[in-house]
C-alpha cells in the first residue's frame, strides 16, 4: 500500500510560525508481534503547526509519537525533521521536548533542577541557565513554585513544570503524550488552554496525542484521527466535525444519529427532508446518513410521527431522545431552555436542517 | 474504658516481654564472651586480654593472621559490595526498561543460590578458582567473585523494591528526551532515586561478607573468620575477644550505613 499524503494547509507552510520546523512521517510500520500498531502512518507537519492525534485506545498514536521521539522503532519507513532524515539518530540528540501521560518530574530534583536539567547537558553557561529557568517557570506561571519538589505539588503543577522542562530546551518539536489524561477535568481544561497559549507563543511544532476528542478540537491546528495503525482523516477541527471523511470519524468525533435514508445522487431523503450529501457519499439506494444531534429541529406537534423518550437539561445545551415511528432513535440537540416543555410520551416532528452529511451503505 | 486500659496495659506488657526474651537471646552470648575474655588466671577478672588485642604492635608481630584477615575482609567487602552494585543496578534497570520478559528469569538466577549449601558451591567454584589463581594470583580479594554470588539474592530483593517504587522507565524517558545519553540517566536520574534500596543492598552484602567463613576456609583463603578460627587455636581468649570487638565494629559501621541512608532522606524532606 503506497502511503497517501494530506496536504499540508496554505497558511501553515512558507515562512512558518515563530521556530518552528517541518516534521514528516513516511510510510511507518511497527508491529509487536500479530499486532500492527503502525500500518504505513504518513503525517506531513507544518513548522509551528499543533497537530493532534486523536483515536481509541491502540490506534497506535502512542507508537506514531514515540517513534518520532525515538523511543520506539519503526520496523520500516521514515522520520524528516526540518528537512533532515532522523531515523536513526537516538533519542538524545533528537533535539525533542517531551511531556509525558504519566508525572515524570525527576522527583529528587527541585522544578528548577528539573528545568535546568536539559540546559545543564547542553552545557549552557550557569548565568544563562538561570534566566532560561526563571523565564520558562515564569511562561507555566509556576515562578514561586521553583523550590519545590515534586510530591509537593498538584498533579497540574507538575505537568506544567514537565512542560517548562520540555521547552528549556528549546526543542525543535514538542511531543505531548496525552499529559492531561490523568488530571480532573476542571485543571484540565485550564492546562489545555495554557498549552494552547504557550504554544502559540514559542511557535514549536508540536505533535500531541490524547483520545479526549474535546481536547484534541480544542487545542489543534489540524486533528488527525487514526484507527488500527493508519490516519483515518487529518483536517482542521472544524472540518473533521462538519465533513467527516468516513463513518468512523463520524461516529468517533462526536455524537452522530444513524438513521436509515434514501441517497439520490448529492443528497438524500430523510424523514420526508433533503439533506445535502458530503463528498464520499453513498450515491444511489438505500442509506446510512450520519447526522449530528444539532442538524436535527425539534418541534412539539401532536401529530408529529416521532415520540419522546427523554429530555435532558446539561447545562449550556438541552439533549432530547425520540423514537420514530419506525422505530429509530434519534438524539437531538435543543435550547436549554426548551427543555422543560417536553416530556416522555409527547408526539413531535422531526426536521433535518440542511447542514451537509455523510451517507454510507446500510450495511456498514 | 477500664476494659480498654487493661488491654492496653495487657498488650504493652506482651510487647515487653517480647522485647526481653529477644534482648536476652542477643544478650546473653555478648555477656558470656565478655565474660570469658576478662577471665583471670587463678580467678578474678582482668582486662589484659582487651589491652593485647588493641596494642597493635603486638597483634602485628604475635597474630600476623588477624592483622591479614582483618585487611583481607575490609578489602572482600568494598569489593564484593562494588561488584555487586556495578553489575546489578544497570542490569536490573535495563531488564525494567528494555527486557521486562526475562524480568522473572533474572529473579530466578539472583535468587538461586538461596538454594544451593556452600559446600556445594564451593564444589562448583573450585575448577574455576584454579584458574582464577593461575591467571589472576592466590590473592583472598577474588574470593569476592564468589561473595557476589552469595549476596545476590539479598541484593536482588532490596533493589528490585527500590526500583519497583519508581516509574524508571518515565523517568529514564524523559532524561532520554531532554539529551541524557544512558550513562548519565543511570548516575542522574536512576542511582539518587534507588539510594536507599543501593544502601540496604550494600548493608546486606557487608553483613553476609564479613560473617563469611565456610567458603573461604574451604578454598584456604584468608578473611576475619579464618583468622579468628585460627587464633582461637592458640588463645581462645583473644579469638573470642577479636570475634566480638568486630561484631561490634559491624554493628557500627551497618548503623553508620543505616544513619547514612536516613540522614540524607530526612534532610531532603527538610530541605522541603
Amino acid at each position: 500500500m503506497s502511503p497517501t499524503r494530506t496536504p499540508v494547509p496554505d497558511q501553515m507552510t512558507g515562512t512558518g510560525r515563530g521556530r518552528g520546523v517541518a516534521v514528516t512521517l513516511s510510510d511507518l510500520r511497527r508491529s509487536y508481534g500479530p499486532i500492527r500498531a503502525l500500518d504505513g502512518l504518513t503525517l506531513d507537519i507544518a513548522p509551528g503547526e499543533f497537530v493532534a492525534l486523536l483515536g481509541p485506545s491502540g490506534c497506535g498514536k502512542t507508537t506514531a509519537l514515540r517513534v518520532l521521539a525515538g523511543l520506539d522503532d519503526a520496523d520500516s519507513g521514515r522520520v524528516e525533521v526540518g528537512g533532515k532524515d532522523i531515523t536513526s539518530v537516538p533519542t538524545s540528540a533528537r533535539d525533542m521536548g517531551m511531556v509525558f501521560q504519566a508525572y515524570s518530574l525527576f522527583p529528587h530534583m527541585t522544578a528548577r533542577q528539573n528545568v535546568e536539567f536539559g540546559l545543564q547537558l547542553r552545557r549552557i553557561p550557569s548565568a544563562r541557565r538561570r534566566e532560561r529557568v526563571a523565564e520558562m517557570l515564569d511562561l507555566v506561571e509556576l515562578s514561586d513554585h521553583a523550590d519545590r519538589y515534586a510530591h509537593q505539588m498538584s498533579g497540574g503543577q507538575q505537568q506544567r513544570v514537565a512542560l517548562a522542562r520540555a521547552l528549556a530546551i528549546e526543542p525543535q518539536v514538542l511531543l505531548l503524550d496525552e499529559p492531561l489524561s490523568a488530571l480532573d477535568a476542571k485543571v484540565r481544561v485550564q492546562l489545555r488552554d495554557e498549552i494552547r497559549r504557550i504554544q502559540l507563543e514559542v511557535g514549536t511544532t508540536t505533535l500531541f496525542v490524547t483520545h479526549d476528542q474535546e481536547e484534541a478540537l480544542a487545542v489543534a491546528d489540524r486533528v488527525g484521527v487514526m484507527r488500527a495503525g493508519n490516519l483515518e482523516q487529518l483536517a482542521s477541527p472544524h472540518d473533521l466535525y462538519a465533513r467527516p471523511a468516513t463513518a468512523f470519524v463520524a461516529d468517533f468525533v462526536g455524537l452522530t444519529n444513524r438513521l436509515h435514508a434514501i441517497a439520490e445522487g448529492d443528497h438524500a431523503i430523510l424523514l420526508g427532508t433533503s439533506v445535502p450529501l458530503l463528498p464520499g457519499s453513498t450515491q444511489h439506494g438505500p442509506a446510512l446518513l450520519l447526522i449530528r444531534p444539532e442538524s436535527i429541529e425539534v418541534t412539539a406537534d401532536p401529530t408529529g410521527r416521532a415520540t419522546v423518550i427523554t429530555a435532558s437539561f446539561l447545562g449550556s445545551t438541552g439533549r432530547l431522545h425520540a423514537v420514530t415511528d419506525s422505530g429509530e432513535t434519534v438524539v437531538a440537540q435543543i435550547d436549554n431552555d426548551t427543555v422543560a416543555t417536553f416530556y416522555p410520551g409527547d408526539k413531535v416532528t422531526l426536521v433535518p436542517r440542511p447542514n451537509p452529511a455523510l451517507a454510507v451503505a446500510a450495511s456498514e | 474504658m477500664s476494659l480498654h486500659g487493661t488491654r492496653r496495659r495487657r498488650q504493652a506488657g506482651f510487647r515487653w516481654a517480647v522485647v526481653g526474651v529477644i534482648g536476652l537471646f542477643f544478650a546473653l552470648p555478648i555477656v558470656a564472651m565478655v565474660e570469658f575474655t576478662t577471665r583471670a588466671p587463678g580467678g578474678g577478672r582482668t582486662l589484659d586480654t582487651w589491652a593485647t588485642l588493641f596494642n597493635f604492635s603486638v597483634i602485628d608481630a604475635d597474630y600476623p593472621e588477624l592483622q591479614h584477615g582483618v585487611l583481607a575482609s575490609a578489602g572482600l567487602t568494598l569489593l564484593t559490595v562494588t561488584i555487586m552494585l556495578v553489575m546489578l543496578v544497570p542490569t536490573m534497570t535495563w531488564v525494567r526498561l528494555r527486557l521486562p520478559g526475562v524480568r522473572r528469569l533474572v529473579e530466578f538466577i539472583c535468587l538461586l543460590p538461596l538454594t544451593i549449601p556452600a559446600i556445594v558451591l564451593v564444589v562448583g567454584l573450585a575448577p574455576v578458582y584454579a584458574w582464577v589463581a593461575y591467571f589472576l594470583g592466590e590473592s583472598s580479594l577474588w574470593l569476592a567473585l564468589a561473595y557476589v554470588i552469595l549476596v545476590l539474592p539479598y541484593a536482588y530483593r532490596a533493589l528490585d523494591a527500590g526500583l519497583g517504587a519508581i516509574d524508571v522507565k518515565t523517568l529514564a524517558e524523559s532524561a532520554r528526551s531532554l539529551g541524557a545519553g544512558w550513562p548519565t540517566v543511570m548516575w542522574r536520574i536512576i542511582l539518587p532515586n534507588v539510594r536507599t534500596a543501593v544502601l540496604s543492598a550494600a548493608f546486606l552484602s557487608v553483613a553476609l561478607v564479613l560473617g563469611e567463613f565456610t567458603i573461604a576456609s574451604l578454598f584456604s583463603r584468608d578473611n576475619l573468620q579464618v583468622a579468628i578460627n585460627l587464633l582461637g587455636k592458640r588463645d581462645s581468649s583473644l579469638a573470642i575477644a577479636a570475634a566480638l570487638a568486630f561484631m561490634i565494629l559491624a554493628f557500627v559501621v551497618l548503623l553508620a550505613m543505616s544513619f547514612v541512608g536516613s540522614s540524607r532522606r530526612s534532610s531532603r524532606s527538610e530541605e522541603s
